[in-house]
């Protein structure tokens, strides 16, 4: 990988300014979020909220089996039920209609492309896992969709199947012929030999086995579409709730449809949380656009919430084997991982690059483990596809380094802080050994933040008082590290991304001086109407009222790779500064034509232009008129107008990092487990919002702890039925299984944006996992315990100790 | 959902009335199992007969000088928490209206909707059996023993329709329940109590066929009201409940570890 330690010191220099004056602008303010009232008050629009004239609605049947060949489908009855348009089948798409691409090819340890089936957008053929769509009832109600669809007639042959990510290589059950071990990769990442050389010299060793478990997205708003096509320029218009709309619109348009991209106006309006399972590419859209111009009518789809639980792309499920070597000292020499990870039934957008790019990239973790290697073997099963959750491979990364650790510590009698110090990179930029340049971090600040908050003194006399109520007390560590920001495109490119990854911002100023914000980040929950506005304000000296931002519309923003894996503050950010920057360039050049000086002479500084030195200046407002209504203009060398767009390709990834440390109390009777304290020290560079970040952190735990708890998706091993379809059985964290959170931060701006920041979104899901684990073994005394704990776990473990 | 008719009778003559005319009418009550399996498609009811406008079917009442504590079948499970007569007489049984689902299952769902769909996991019948209640019905009165027949069966009559349930007031009485973090159902729920006749130990949750009692444990609380008297009993797992959420022998565990911490919590 591109080693970057090349940074602009300009951008250094803003980065810390920014965090300088702070507390003065709106940046670093706590300001309440500007689309709350929206949200709370119902005026939301969601994609569901839309209806379009001669609006048709559609339902689509799926697999009931998890792995059978389709027959036949007798469509003649559902056909003849009322109002029933069309139906649509897997032999019904034209040989035009592509397969939903994959966007990051991965190249094996042999040299040889990663196996990719077709994802056929109705299944053709075969179903291959439970919920596959196999047709499409379009009708003039949902209801009447629905109907009908329960009158087609699927003749299917089931056919052996495999869920278990452990079981899938060397099964009889065969998901995709062109992979006959139903595998779809091997990767590795780092230095075998210098690994096994570590391992050789080492005083110690600790290893672990486990799962991370998969788990259900389960955003508030199911997936929706509604899409419609144009006879009178045989243009199509797509509502969908997706967190990237251009990236939709590229590989719908140009891998699947073949619709020339500039036809297919995408818009993702409200969204209701993604965590990643809006990201990707889905057939139902695909499908449902398709279908529009076959029927010339606008086709509707939302999702119910049993198909989400089906359907929609599922997260983590790896196994690991993973050892760590240590000196005597209990200073990490190497780092041995294995893992398997599931892919599901097909390829899903960014599935590929999980499990390789955004996990084995990130095991140096915090620390300075000289020697790592990393081998990942992706599997086809015949579930859900699998792809990116809050966290994406970092959170996976971070379960094995810090369950390794904190083993480790125990193991060898050190204090969980003290092997933690031992082993801290302290001298930036750090070059990891398995390809990521550190930019800047101080790990000691944020564990020494996260003990004080989590009162770690005072645990030996909160055990000893749980002792005497007969419960067990434990503590957890974890130092986690993420790399957000995604990402420099050229090493992006280089890893197999299928894209940029660069973002876009549009500052168009207003004749006013108003300023509206196009960006192609998206907000699904975020806060972006808010930060974004803040971001522009600070650096325009305007009033946040007076900046609009608008997202998730091709049709309005010039460009946009969208929101995931933290990357919108960060790069769509940066994008926002460097669209500022050039309005404030050129808004310089008008305002010293404006004033009779030099442009050079000319500072802007709080909204004002002003000749230092002189009385001359000019409000911001003064000079956008100027530029809209060019009397006294320099025409002849500058356009009239302020409106200037920037594209921003970040140099590096950021890295956010902190410590995070829960207290446990385990009912030994039961096995029930309560998370009493949960204490957090991250440190995201500068931070835009405090508040608006809290609440991303909040929400990051809350997953976190609910992976490490009770979250699980089950699959049948026999039947390959999903267990846990529903809330009656897919357990959810709510607040009352939470305790209040203990948060702080620290700051080190990041080098290389002019923002300084790094991203918060995923901190908390990455952090928390291992935590709890962490917490619970050490209340326990048990090695080892599988997530999600369910009280039956802990209780087997403790009895497993006893004996 | 399927479409289906609609009748809000004001009288319980009037409710009957309709089922007996309309033989795959089906009451609401409370709608929270109901309308779930509907809109699943699990079931398609010609019509729904909602019992809410009748008064006969309402309100908490003391009878026999307060022995008593008589629950009309539509009292919403949030009544029954924040009931003062029953906080006074059985306050175990609030205890247990209280940790019934959530606060939306608590505001919609009745104890006569409950008991007539003996879901095996619900809260309702370990408190009618560790009571020792009478169920009463538009025809006659069913005691708590012969009541529960089987997974969502009952001995309720086609058209039958529960009119109240009368609790006897128990000496001492607790109710504990081990949650299904996903559902908030009962992966096992215990209620104990110390009634005239003896002890009564009623578990939800942990069987497939619902609710039942544990003689070994009514005994042994009936010599010696105290936990250390349940400690020597071992609770079999044959025929208890084994899904994904908990084992068999986890739940005989649970069984014996609540009925412990029940009777110490009267105590």
């Amino acid at each position: 990988m591109t080693d970057i330690t090349e940074r602009d010191a300009s951008v250094r220099e803003r980065a810390a300014t920014a965090r300088a004056t702070r507390p003065s602008g709106p940046i670093g303010a706590r300001i309440e979020r500007k689309e709350d009232s929206r949200f709370l008050t119902g005026m939301g629009q969601y994609t569901a909220d839309i209806t379009l004239p001669r609006q048709t609605h559609a339902y689509f049947l799926r697999s009931p089996h998890a792995h059978a060949r389709i027959r036949g489908i007798g469509k003649q009855l559902a056909e003849h039920m009322p109002g029933v348009l069309a139906i649509y089948t897997g032999a019904d798409l034209p040989e035009s209609v592509g397969g939903l691409p994959c966007g990051w090819l991965i190249t094996g340890t042999d040299g040889q492309p990663m196996k990719e089936p077709k994802h056929p957008l109705l299944a053709q053929g075969k179903v291959r896992y439970v919920g596959d769509p196999v047709a499409i009832v379009v009708a003039e109600s949902g209801d009447q969709a629905k109907e009908a669809a329960m009158m087609l007639q699927v003749d299917y042959e089931p056919l052996p199947a495999v869920v278990d990510v452990r079981e899938a290589r060397g099964a009889a059950a065969v998901v995709h012929d062109a992979a006959p071990d139903n595998t779809c990769y091997v990767w590795a990442l780092g230095d075998a030999a210098a690994v096994d050389a570590a391992f050789a010299r080492a005083a110690h060793v600790t290893t672990l086995e486990f799962a991370n478990n998969r788990l259900i997205p389960n955003a508030i708003e199911p997936r929706a579409c509604n899409a419609s096509w144009s006879a009178a320029d045989d243009s199509y218009t797509l509502y969908v709730a997706n967190q990237n709309p251009h990236v939709e619109r590229l590989l719908m348009a140009a891998f699947v449809l073949g619709i020339p991209e500039h036809k297919l106006r995408v818009i993702a309006p409200d969204v209701g949380g993604g965590f990643g399972s809006k990201i990707c590419l889905y057939a139902e859209e695909t499908v449902c656009v398709w279908a529009s111009k076959r029927l010339g009518r606008p086709v509707r789809w939302t999702a119910e919430r049993t198909e989400s639980f089906l359907a929609d792309a599922h997260g983590r499920d790896h196994w690991t084997h993973a050892e760590l070597a240590l000196d005597r000292d209990g200073r990490f020499l190497g780092l041995r991982v294995k893992t398997t990870a599931a892919m599901g039934a097909y390829l899903s957008t960014f599935s590929t690059c999980i499990p390789t790019i955004l996990h084995a990239t990130l095991l140096a973790g915090q620390y300075t483990t000289p020697a790592i290697h990393c081998e990942v073997t992706a599997v086809f099963t015949n579930t859900a596809p699998v792809d990116a959750y809050r966290g994406a491979g970092r959170p996976e990364a971070t379960y094995v380094v810090e369950r390794l650790v904190s083993t480790a510590a125990r193991e060898m009698g050190l204090a969980q802080d003290e092997i933690r110090r031992r082993n801290f990179i302290r001298s930036f930029p750090y070059s990891t050994p398995v390809a990521l340049t550190y930019d800047t971090g101080d790990y000691e600040a944020c564990l020494d933040g996260a003990m004080k908050l989590a009162d770690v003194a005072g645990f030996p006399a909160r055990r000893a008082e749980a002792q005497a109520r007969g419960r067990l007390r434990g503590l957890g560590f974890s130092s986690y590290i993420e790399a957000c920001g995604l990402a420099p495109s050229n090493i992006a490119g280089a890893l197999g991304a299928r894209a940029g990854l660069f973002e876009v911002a549009e500052v168009r100023v207003h004749p006013t001086g108003k300023v509206t914000l196009f960006t192609g980040s998206h907000s699904h929950g975020q806060g972006h109407e808010t930060t974004f506005a803040q971001v522009v304000a600070e650096r325009l000296g305007i009033s946040i009222e007076d900046v609009d931002v608008v997202h998730g519309d091709t049709g309005r923003i010039p460009f946009g790779m969208g929101t995931y894996g933290s990357r919108s503050i960060a790069v769509g950010g940066a994008a926002i500064m460097k669209a500022c920057d050039k309005i404030i360039a050129k808004a310089t050049r008008i305002a010293a034509h404006l004033m009779g000086a030099p442009a050079g002479e000319v500072r802007f500084l709080a909204g004002t232009f002003a000749v230092p030195g002189t009385t001359k200046n000019l409000p911001f407002a003064q000079v956008a008129l100027a530029a809209y209504v060019p009397h006294n203009y320099p025409l002849a060398e500058l356009e009239p107008g302020l409106d200037e767009i920037a594209f921003y390709d970040p140099t590096n990834f950021t890295y956010p990092a902190g410590t995070h440390i829960c207290e446990v109390e385990v009912d030994p009777d039961t096995g029930a487990t309560q998370v009493v304290n949960f204490s957090a020290c991250d440190d995201f560079g500068n931070i835009v919002n405090p508040m608006i970040v809290e609440g991303q952190v909040h929400g990051g735990l809350a997953q976190g702890i609910g992976q490490a708890l009770i979250e699980a998706c089950v699959y049948d091993r026999e039947s390959g039925q999903l267990l846990t379809a529903s809330y009656m059985d897919y357990a959810m964290p709510r607040a009352a299984d939470l305790p209040s959170f203990r948060l702080d931060n620290r700051v080190t701006p990041c080098t290389h944006n002019a923002l300084g920041v790094k991203g918060c979104g995923e901190a908390g899901a990455i952090g928390a996992p291992p935590a709890v684990i962490n917490a619970i073994c050490d209340a326990t005394g048990a090695k080892e315990i599988g997530m999600p704990a369910t009280p039956e776990r802990v209780w087997r473990a403790l009895r497993a100790q006893r004996s | 959902m399927h479409g289906f008719g609609y009748y809000d009778p004001t009288s319980v003559s009037k409710a009957v009335a309709i089922l007996d005319d309309k033989p795959e009418a089906r009451y609401l009550a409370g709608g929270q199992s109901l309308v779930a399996t509907m809109k699943l498609g699990l079931s398609a009811p010609s019509d729904l007969v909602d019992l809410r406008q009748i008064p006969d079917l309402r309100g908490i009442r003391l009878e026999r000088d307060g022995s008593v504590v008589t629950v009309g079948a539509m009292v919403r499970h949030a009544e029954v928490a924040e009931s003062r007569d029953v906080a006074d007489r059985i306050p175990a049984l609030a205890d247990l209206a209280g940790m019934i689902g959530d606060r939306q299952v608590r505001n919609r769902g009745t104890i006569g909707g409950s008991l007539a769909n003996n879901d095996p996991a619900a809260d309702y019948p370990a408190a009618v059996l560790g009571l020792g209640a009478t169920i009463n019905t538009n025809k006659r009165r069913i005691a708590a023993d012969d009541w529960f027949h089987d997974l969502y069966e009952t001995a309720l009559g086609a058209g039958e329709l529960i009119t109240s349930v009368a609790f006897p007031v128990a000496e001492k009485a607790a109710y504990l329940k081990f949650r299904n973090a996903a559902s908030r159902f009962a992966i096992v729920g215990v209620f104990v109590a110390k009634t005239r006749q003896g002890a009564r130990v009623a578990v939800t949750g942990a069987s497939p066929q619902g609710a039942f009692r544990v003689r070994a444990m009514e005994e042994a609380l009936t010599r010696e009201w105290s936990a250390a008297a349940l400690r020597p009993i071992d609770v079999p797992a044959a025929g208890l409940q084994a899904d994904l959420h908990a084992s068999a022998d986890y739940r005989a565990h649970l069984i014996s570890v609540l009925a412990q911490r029940a009777v110490a919590a009267t105590l």
